[in-house]
């Protein structure tokens, strides 16, 4: 049917006389398209390329471009000139060597394939007792950093170190004729000769001095210490030799006076003969300490004071009065214990406060505390505040001509950063030695480029008694200079630093070579004890008593276990592990408990994705305010108590993806990690990357099993408290370990590997986590996608709060669980055990691959891509992966892990993996996977392979101990054994048939070849 | 970058094939003209030396005791450790020569104004002094030296190259004619066919006119059954290529790219019988064998400047051969002239032959230490090969095959003590192959 409509075109053709319309009508446009423009272009109408001939062309090239890029690629393979004889190509090399940043140290083996560094391992040498935390483990990737500072800069423009040298001696010499000061601002050093060129400096430059600053403050510690002993110096307690810990504040396992007390405490915590430690733990925000404590009691600063007055007096007889304190009973319970456990109990305090430290001292000197007496001391904390504090107000008085800075980085780390800075201004020559162009080096004069620890020579004492030393393990990268060479040269010294350690190393090496010892890495001279000394103890009690409390909140400043004092924040390793009790990644925070944020009405909510939001907050310390800090609800976190974590919010020298959180060290004033603070609520939401949602066990005790050492001790059988789950079969109950749906294998022939986890012995420190990134090339996925629940950690540390008072109270709640309503009903029941207790139980279970017998990931896979082997491990072949993820969703233990994207070479991810440098701790013996395939734990099977090919090549049988996964090498706890179960002398073997193994999700059938030991409490 | 593609090229097949026929059709001229001239070189050698030799000794003997004692160091005509040695008789009278033999740095120590000049030409390296050597063995030795150096025979000059250069015209003459003849033939044959029906006609005789029949390929269509059976067939045979086409793309068998400094395993390997593992030593230890870094190669090199020219081939002449040694000298910085180290270096970019994907492990040193398999196992005959070449395919299932089939060595290692007694009674055998070890195992080889 037609129709007589007309369509209207536009509405010019209303217009009946418009001559556009008439136009439009003959032709496409209205005006004529100025084609003469180009067309009279003359080169163009003279060419004798006709259209036809430039499309054979285009089509030529582009066929002869696609079967050009046929043809696979040609490799090069480009041999040394000269081939140093220690260097053989696909054999890894070790190289004893120790580190001291100013925060961390350790005693390390680094292991080097074809020069290059690519992880760190525990020296297990006797006398090296400093094992790496998860910060050292990841520093190795702190060397190729893309963004370090790659040669000295005068005045921010790249210069020469002759340049450097010139400027620098000028200025000494012009401050020695107008006598004004000279300042070395370095961290603590520990280093002998580094001191003694230092000294010698001073010598040579009568108006110089030395200040040293610790950007984490021990300065109450030292100071106690030093009024007592006589020396600046902390003490390095020995928990192994302790029965009874009472822990003040002091995260001991954490970075408490530098940490590293894990494998001492740990040794303690297994138990044996019926004997384990007890451990009481008085906290305000919930640290790994507060988490591994048999009793843990919130608490706030001031009442912790007032507790430790308290102690003071149970165990001295003293009588100073300390009014009321909160949770009394504990507090008097944990002293009756420790006093009577005498010289096997141990009192340490996290408290900034020099009284506080003299009374730590005084109760173990009362107790003849062993773990105190037969310590020796450390040297790892020499910082003084107020010595700091004079140099910023000399600065500020124009008094200080040249500052030399060193390892430090004031202008971030300083609360008074503002009155450094303008002093810095008055600073005619300063000059900052730093990995980085760092806010610091930023604003000095001269920026002189150090080399990273990896790529020096340095001696350290740790401790008094042992001498380390710190060898290079790769060329200089970039064009850098130590502290210590520039020094040599200005004191006009010869030579180079290695032959001057050498040179000095004499003097601390007597009955041993140097050769040796730079193989050993370490040597103890002898073993110092603490000898005696006094201060006046009661005074420092009736002060203590007497001392403030904090108005508004409490804010309590600590440092993560990822990033510590952030002097690695632009690691992306450290950035993407998850904080062992949080385990939020990519943030700091603060911390509130739940009854705080009540009132605040401040919360944390699980939104559509999965993701956790938090709410914001306004913190107001002495004026300064810290805006849009995201808030966690923290359970444990004692009332009127706020945590924060300091190292976060730093911006210069890192790539914007690292430029996350808030600094907390801008509310660091007078170095003290108390403040008092205001919070309120901020406006907007908070997007947290946190890889565990759930936060309670909701009484599945079969997850994390958990006893008390009563319970342990005299239970007749072991079954009551480690039960063997049971099912169903032909309608009679039977033990879930006998029933099987598939038939077994012999696995009795040649190695079957094992891991062994001890829950009683792992601390939750994270070195696992870290050791395992970089030994399988796990790539760094970044916040956003950890936010989706991407991340690729094959290892995670599983923290559980208990609902209840304890674990086991939520047990027995939900088996008293009985019909749906009602007071014992299971519907509301379960609603109230998804939320923490006020102050949980904590436990920290590691997960990676379980490598199940009968595993359901390889009956699901469509292309056999996941299949056994017969020494126990569950094997992933990356090629043969096509990507269906029925794997992973078969998987009861979910540690499958998908490569959602490329994430090497991808600018998307702009971390380690996109870069050249970055790309050098990449280990080599392991695949780096592509996008699209599903990877996991592989028990490390290059490294049991290797030591079978070891074993081989050298015809000889496998020792116990010789097996090791990345894991458990760096497990300095002793938490995580591995080993073959098929020799029987083995230790894993023996662990095997403790008495406290079990496997997870027993009832599942899948016969994990990872095993686990319950924990035991010492309530 | 792309792939620099085989040297077996169709044109280089093409053109092996045609000289193959050509020396076979001519071996029985080429051998006769080479082999007297072979036997007459030696021969002539005594008759030229023997007025040259002034202290009448006896170069032949000369000739071995020189390669025995001298070689390491001297050549006749080129510096190396040591000076030229030809005509070194003529420098230096023969008491002197005696001396400095027998002990040269006595002969220093002495002041002797001549050996010190030596001695400080030479870098101050001194000679180990050879008390063994009799008189009578130095006259033979300087009589040997004293030999005229051996002006190239050109008669006896690349027999090969010239006549097959001209018996490969002639051949293209015969083969021409050939042709012709050929042609020939079918114009003869066409001519009579020519004359035959002409011939037919004029007997009257018509040739019968043909029946339209249908044409083949119409039958063919119109039977479904034939159609049928060719339609699979087709589809199979194609299936069968696209299959092998597919197999053998990332194969790179026979892959033997043209490398930086013409290196020939024939020469080493072959003639001079170097194992294998002195040169690539990480194979004992290492999952590399590794291409050996050159201050191995100057092990030998540092007095190796020339190939013998009997080491030269057809293919491949001394002076090629010399040139590339130059190569090594330059890469390495070596400068032969002073004998010493320039300092000046250019790594070697060989190209990798040998391309193993990432995510597939393999360690050499369990094959070649722990199996003990010989190298020609997986990279064939080597000594052999003037390029070196990618002799086996490198596929997993070449991999896999081996494994089944190779019993594991265990006699002598403890390691397997405990393993193959388990194991052989487990699968009741007393030779056990590496799949029932577990090497067939994915994670024993990708992870």
């Amino acid at each position: 049917m037609s129709s007589n409509k007309k369509y209207w075109k536009s509405v010019e053709e209303l217009n009946e006389n418009s001559s556009i319309v008439e136009t439009l009508r003959n032709n496409e446009f209205v005006e004529q398209i100025p084609t003469d423009e180009f067309l009279s272009n003359e080169s163009l109408s003279s060419s004798s390329t006709t259209r036809r001939d430039f499309l054979k062309y285009v089509g030529f090239t582009t066929a002869a471009a696609s079967l050009a890029a046929c043809e696979g690629p040609v490799h090069k393979s480009i041999p040394y000139v000269v081939q140093p004889d220690t260097i053989i190509p696909g054999v890894a090399d070790f190289y004893a060597t120790s580190m001291f940043d100013g925060f961390d140290f350790a005693n390390l083996l680094v292991k080097t394939r074809e020069g290059r560094p690519i992880k760190i391992e525990n020296n297990t040498i006797e006398g090296a007792k400093f094992a790496a935390n998860a910060r050292v483990h990841a520093s190795v990737l702190s060397l190729y950093d893309s963004m370090r500072l790659t040669s000295p800069k005068v005045d921010s423009k790249s210069a020469t170190w002759n340049e450097v040298d010139a400027k620098v001696k000028a200025s000494l010499a012009d401050a020695k004729a107008s006598g004004k000061q000279v300042v070395l601002l370095t961290n603590t050093l520990a280093s002998p000769s580094t001191e003694k060129l230092i000294s010698d400096f001073i010598s040579k430059n009568p108006t110089a001095k030395h200040v040293v600053y610790d950007a984490v403050s021990e300065s109450a510690a030292l100071d106690a210490f030093e009024s007592v002993y006589g020396e600046r110096a902390l003490v390095d307690y020995d928990f192994s030799k302790a029965n009874i810990i009472v822990s003040i504040d002091a995260d001991f396992l954490g970075d408490w006076q530098g940490g590293g007390f894990d494998k001492g405490y740990a040794q303690g915590r297994i138990p044996q003969a019926g004997k384990m430690s007890k451990h009481f733990q008085f906290e305000a925000n919930m640290t790994l300490s507060g988490a591994a404590a048999d009793k843990r009691v919130p608490m706030t600063i001031a009442n912790q004071k007032l507790a430790l007055v308290k102690i003071y007096n149970i165990i001295t007889g003293a009588s100073v009065s300390t009014g009321k304190i909160e949770n009394e009973a504990e507090v008097v319970k944990a002293a009756s214990q420790l006093k009577s456990a005498g010289s096997k109990g141990l009192l340490v305090s996290g408290i900034q406060d020099k009284n506080a430290q003299l009374l730590v001292i005084a109760i173990n000197q009362v107790l003849k505390s062993e773990a105190l007496l037969t310590a020796g001391a450390r040297l790892i904390r020499k910082g003084s505040n107020e010595k700091v504090a004079q140099l910023i107000s000399d600065m500020n008085a124009g008094l200080v001509h040249t500052l030399i800075m060193s390892g430090v980085n004031p202008v971030y780390t300083l609360a008074n950063s503002k009155s450094f800075v303008s002093g810095l201004k008055k600073v005619k020559t300063s000059v900052a030695f730093s990995l980085k162009e760092d806010e610091t080096a930023e604003l000095t004069t001269i920026a002189a480029a150090t080399p990273h620890y990896l790529e020096s020579w340095n001696d350290l004492m740790l401790t008094k008694g042992t001498y380390s030393l710190v060898q290079p393990t790769i060329r200089p990268l970039f064009n850098t200079k130590q502290f210590q060479e520039s020094l040599m040269s200005w004191n006009g010294v010869a030579g180079n630093y290695y032959d001057y350690i050498k040179a000095n190393s004499a003097s601390y090496i007597s009955g041993s070579s140097w050769n040796k010892v730079l193989h050993d890495g370490v040597f103890v001279s002898g073993v110092s004890t603490l000898a005696g000394g006094t201060a006046d103890y009661n005074g420092a009690a009736s002060a203590l008593s007497q001392s403030k409390p904090a108005q508004g909140f409490e804010l309590v400043l600590y440092t993560k276990v990822g990033l510590g004092d952030g002097q690695q924040a632009n690691n992306p390793w450290l950035q993407e592990f998850p904080d062992p009790i949080t385990r939020v990644s990519w943030d700091n925070y603060v911390t509130v408990s739940q009854f705080d944020a009540n009132k605040l009405k401040l919360e944390n909510k699980i939104v559509a994705n999965g993701g956790l939001n938090g709410s914001y907050a306004t913190l107001t310390v002495n004026g300064v305010k810290l805006e849009n800090v995201p808030v966690i609800v923290q359970p444990g976190q004692a009332k009127g108590t706020l945590g924060l974590a300091l190292g976060y919010g730093k911006k210069a020298a890192l790539k914007e993806e690292m430029q996350v959180g808030v600094n907390a060290y801008a509310l660091y004033n007078n170095f003290n990690n108390v403040q008092s603070a205001n919070i309120t609520k901020g406006d907007g939401e908070h997007e947290f990357a946190c890889v565990q949602s759930q936060k309670t066990l909701m009484g599945r005790g079969d997850i994390v099993r958990e006893t008390t050492l009563e319970i342990f001790n005299t239970a007749k059988d072991s079954r009551e408290w480690n039960p063997v789950p049971m099912v169903s079969l032909d309608h009679k109950e039977v033990e879930a370990t006998k029933v099987d749906l598939w038939e077994s294998f012999d696995r009795s022939t040649g190695h079957h590997f094992n891991l062994s986890i001890d829950l009683n012995a792992c601390t939750g420190c994270g070195a696992c986590v870290i050791a395992c990134h970089a030994e399988n090339n796990v790539p760094v996925v970044g916040k956003s996608e950890v936010r989706r629940s991407r991340d690729m950690h094959w290892l995670r540390i599983d923290r559980y709060y208990s609902s209840e008072d304890t674990f086991v109270g939520d047990n027995k709640k939900k088996e008293e669980f009985d019909g749906l309503f009602g007071d014992k009903g299971s519907l509301g029941g379960f609603g109230q055990m998804e939320s923490p207790a006020d102050n949980p139980q904590v436990a920290f279970q590691p997960v990676m691959c379980q490598h199940c017998n009968h595993a359901p990931c390889e009956t699901v896979c469509p292309v056999a891509a996941t299949s056994h082997g017969r020494q126990g491990q569950n094997q992933m072949a990356y090629n043969r992966c096509v990507g269906t993820r029925y794997c992973a969703n078969n998987c009861p233990y979910k540690v499958r892990r998908f490569n959602w994207f490329l994430y090497n070479n991808n600018s998307e991810f702009d971390f380690h993996m996109n870069d050249d440098l970055g790309r050098m701790v990449v280990n080599p013996d392991v695949n780096v996977r592509s996008r699209g395939v599903m990877e996991k734990c592989s028990m490390c099977i290059q490294m049991t392979q290797k030591t079978i090919l070891d074993a081989k090549r050298e015809g000889r049988e496998i020792k116990d101990g010789e097996f090791q996964t990345a894991c458990s090498n760096a497990c300095s706890s002793g938490a995580m054994i591995f080993g073959d179960v098929n020799d029987k002398e083995s230790k894993v073997a023996e662990l095997l048939e403790d008495k406290r193994m079990y496997h997870l999700l027993e009832h599942v059938g899948t016969k994990p070849n990872v095993i686990y030991h319950v924990k035991v409490r010492n309530t | 970058m792309k792939k620099v593609g085989n040297h077996s090229s169709i044109s280089r097949i093409y053109s092996f094939g045609l000289a193959l026929m050509l020396t076979i059709s001519l071996s029985s001229f080429a051998q006769e003209p080479a082999a007297p001239a072979a036997t007459a070189t030696p021969a002539a050698a005594p008759a030229a030396a023997a007025p040259a030799a002034t202290a009448g000794g006896d170069a032949v003997k000369g000739k071995e005791l020189f390669n025995a004692n001298c070689a390491a160091c001297h050549n006749l005509d080129r510096k190396m450790t040591g000076p030229a040695l030809r005509g070194v008789a003529a420098k230096y009278d023969m008491p002197w020569l005696y001396k400095w033999i027998n002990n040269s740095s006595a002969l220093i120590k002495s002041g002797d104004a001549k050996a010190v000049k030596i001695y400080e030409e030479y870098n101050k390296s001194v000679m180990t002094a050879f008390p063994q050597l009799s008189t009578t063995d130095i006259d033979n030795i300087i009589a040997y030296t004293s030999e005229p150096k051996a002006e190239p025979v050109v008669s006896a000059a690349p027999p090969g190259t010239s006549t097959s250069v001209n018996e490969g015209i002639s051949n293209n003459v015969i083969l021409g004619a050939l042709a012709l003849v050929m042609l020939m033939l079918v114009v003869m044959l066409f001519l009579v066919n020519n004359v035959l029906t002409k011939i037919a006609k004029s007997n009257g005789i018509e040739a019968s006119a043909k029946q339209p029949t249908m044409p083949i390929w119409k039958a063919f269509a119109k039977n479904q059954f034939l159609v049928l059976v060719s339609a699979i067939f087709l589809l199979l045979a194609s299936g069968y290529f696209v299959y092998g086409f597919l197999m053998q793309v990332g194969v790179d068998q026979d892959y033997a790219p043209v490398q930086p400094i013409h290196y020939s395993h024939r020469i080493h390997a072959g003639s001079n019988g170097i194992d294998c593992k002195y040169c690539h030593s990480s194979a004992r230890v290492s999952k590399h064998a590794g291409i050996p870094s050159l201050n191995v190669c100057m092990n030998c090199h540092k007095n190796i400047a020339e190939v013998s020219d009997t080491t030269a081939t057809e293919e491949y002449s001394k002076a090629f051969y010399d040139k590339e040694i130059q190569k090594l000298y330059k890469a390495v910085g070596w400068d032969q002239s002073t004998q010493k180290y320039t300092g000046k270096t250019e790594p070697v970019k060989w190209v990798r032959i040998h391309n193993l994907p990432d995510f597939a492990y393999f360690n050499h040193s369990q094959h070649v230490t722990v199996a003990g398999i010989e190298c020609q196992k997986c990279h064939g005959e080597v000594q052999t090969y003037e390029i070196q070449k990618q002799f086996a395919p490198l596929t997993m299932g070449w991999c896999i095959d081996c494994h089944r089939k190779t019993d594991v060595k265990m006699e002598g290692n403890a390691y397997y003590d405990k393993i193959h007694k388990e194991l052989s009674k487990k699968y009741g055998v007393d030779k056990l192959t590496a799949a029932q070890m577990g090497g067939l195992e994915c994670g024993k080889c990708h992870y």
